[in-house]
């Protein structure tokens, strides 16, 4: 191993999963830099408020965003720290509960968060 | 119980590719765990304007616009940093420059994040 990522596994889920953190990573390199730039530096908390929402999901076009940022954010977060707890977590009982709770944590969240965006309705804005 | 101790990170190499290495975890994990609360304030948003609206206005508290700076130098360096991860795992042979391309990233980092977290300081100070 160098001074690169992880060693590329020869196969099996390991290589997806391993594939599938550089694919991600970069995907998320524009939709999350771009997401930081729109909601953070040319507007940010001070304009954002239920109002602005309401009105970008008026579209599908940022509600697809999102979905789709949201899952490969959590998707490649989980992976992650699902390889830091079986880096440092060694007795096998720790482990499997460790792991088991972030499996758990993260469904429910990407569950959430996906019903979230899906099945907001702005509320009708007439003039 | 934990397999590497405290220690160990400090006293393995030094390099500047076990320091990307650290970062690169810790910047992840912070990330990580701001997201899943960031899920759960967004999905607040089901519940109508005045619980959304009452949620968000905690996160213009001076703490909160503080810790939003330092999401972004996480997000920032682990974008960077990834780069570098991907192009050093598909083209090995540039593993020759892996040291000159830590430093590039720690250069690009900051001459990206530093005006970037001067100009949000700008909102608040």
């Amino acid at each position: 191993m160098g001074a690169a990522g992880s060693p590329r596994p020869e196969s099996g889920i390991e290589l997806w999963a391993w594939m599938f953190m550089r694919v991600s990573g970069v995907v998320l390199l524009f939709l999350a830099l771009g997401h930081l730039l729109i909601m953070h530096l040319i507007n940010n908390v001070d304009h954002i408020d239920f109002q602005f929402v309401a009105q970008r999901y008026a579209t599908p076009f940022w509600r697809t965003y999102d979905l789709v940022m949201l899952w490969l954010a959590l998707i490649h977060g989980t992976n992650g720290v699902r390889m830091v707890l079986v880096d440092y977590i060694s007795p096998r009982g720790w482990r499997a509960a460790s792991l088991a709770s972030l499996y758990v944590v993260s469904f429910i969240l990407l569950t959430l968060g996906s019903l979230a965006i899906l099945t907001f309705q702005p509320p009708l804005m007439g003039p | 119980m934990f397999k590497v101790r405290y220690r160990d990170y400090l006293t393995y190499r030094g390099g500047p590719g076990h320091w990307s290495w650290i970062l690169h975890r810790v910047t992840g994990i912070g990330v990580f765990l701001f997201l899943l609360i960031h899920i759960v304030d967004i999905s607040l948003i089901g519940w109508g304007p005045n619980i959304f609206n009452k949620l968000l206005f905690l996160y213009r508290y001076p703490a909160f616009r503080f810790g939003e700076v330092a999401l972004v130098g996480a997000v920032v360096y682990h974008a960077i940093n990834g780069i570098r991860i991907c192009i050093i795992d598909f083209w090995p042979e540039t593993m020759a420059a892996h040291r000159k391309m830590s430093y590039a990233v720690g250069i690009a980092f900051l001459v990206v994040f530093i005006p970037t977290a001067i100009y949000m300081l700008s909102f608040i100070l």
